[in-house]
C-alpha cells in the first residue's frame, strides 16, 4: 500500500516553481530551465507506474529532474567543439581597433559582480524558504515575492488577517536568522 | 481592533505594525505608534532594521518564478500528454 499518492493534475501548481528554481540554479537559463521542468513532468507522467510511494512526490520529481539536467549537460558538452572554433576567430582579428582600449574593462563589468551576487542571494533565499514549514513558505512567497493582497491570500487559505500576520511574522523572523550569517553584515 | 489605543504599545504590537509597514499596509496611527515604540525599545529597533534589510534583500533578487502564463502553457502540454 503506497503511503504517498501521485496526482499529476496538481504537479504544476505545487512543484513547478520549486523545480524551476532548482533547475535555474544549475543551468542558469530561464528557457532551458523551463524546458527541463516540462520534460520532467512528462517523464514523471510516463513512469508513474514505477512510483512506489516510498518517497514524496516532490523528491521523486527532483530525482527525475536531476537526470534531465545531467542529460542536458551531456548534450551541450558534445557541442563544445564549435565554441572553440569561434574563440579562435576572435583571436585572429588583430586588425580592428586599439587593443588597449578593447582590453580595458567596460563599465558593464561593474554589474557583473552584483549580478552574480543577486543569483547567490536568490539561491540563499530559496534555500531558507525551503526550511520553513510548507504553508508558511507558500504564504510568505505569495505575499512578499509575488506581492499578492492580504485579502486574496486570506481567502485562498481560509485564514483571518491576524492569522496571516502571525505567519508572516514567523516567516520573516526565520528568514532573517537564516540569511543572517551571509547577508546581514 | 479597538480604536482607542494609547500611543504606547507592546512589543508584539509594534512588531505587527513593523511587519505591516514592510508591505506598506500600516495605517498612519500604526506607523506613529511604531515609531514612538522604537524610541524607547532597543530590541524592536533591532528587529525593525533587520526587517527592512530583509525586505531590501527580497526586492533585489531576480524574481525567478514562473509566470502564470508559463504555468498555463505547461499545464496544457501536460494535459495533452495525459490524454494521449
Amino acid at each position: 500500500m503506497p503511503t504517498n499518492v501521485i496526482d499529476p493534475n496538481t504537479w504544476i501548481d505545487k512543484y513547478s516553481n520549486y523545480l524551476f528554481n532548482y533547475t535555474i540554479g544549475r543551468v542558469n537559463n530561464r528557457e532551458i530551465a523551463q524546458d527541463l521542468v516540462q520534460e520532467t513532468f512528462f517523464a514523471g507522467l510516463k513512469s508513474m507506474k514505477n512510483f512506489k510511494g516510498e518517497a514524496s512526490e516532490r523528491t521523486w520529481l527532483v530525482a527525475i529532474l536531476k537526470r534531465k539536467i545531467i542529460d542536458h549537460y551531456r548534450k551541450s558538452n558534445s557541442k563544445k567543439g564549435k565554441a572553440e572554433v569561434r574563440m579562435q576567430q576572435i583571436g585572429d582579428t588583430e586588425t580592428e581597433g586599439d587593443w588597449l582600449e578593447e582590453k580595458v574593462a567596460d563599465p558593464f563589468e561593474l554589474n557583473a559582480e552584483s549580478e552574480i551576487e543577486n543569483k547567490e542571494l536568490g539561491k540563499a533565499i530559496y534555500q531558507c524558504l525551503d526550511k520553513l514549514p510548507e504553508k508558511h513558505a507558500d504564504i510568505f512567497r505569495l505575499k512578499t515575492i509575488q506581492g499578492f493582497d492580504t485579502e486574496a491570500i486570506c481567502n485562498e487559505y481560509n485564514i483571518t488577517a491576524s492569522n496571516l500576520w502571525v505567519i508572516i511574522h514567523r516567516a520573516r523572523t526565520a528568514m532573517a536568522s537564516c540569511l543572517e550569517n551571509n547577508w546581514f553584515k | 481592533m479597538s480604536k482607542r489605543k494609547g500611543i504606547f504599545v507592546s512589543c508584539n504590537e509594534a512588531a505587527l505594525c513593523c511587519d505591516k509597514s514592510q508591505y506598506k499596509e500600516a495605517s498612519l496611527a500604526e506607523k506613529i505608534r511604531l515609531n514612538i515604540h522604537l524610541i524607547f525599545c532597543k530590541a524592536c529597533r533591532l528587529y525593525s532594521s533587520r526587517n527592512s534589510r530583509l525586505t531590501w534583500l527580497l526586492k533585489h533578487i531576480e524574481t525567478e518564478e514562473l509566470s502564470e502564463d508559463d504555468k498555463r502553457i505547461m499545464k496544457q502540454n501536460l494535459e495533452k500528454q495525459m490524454s494521449d
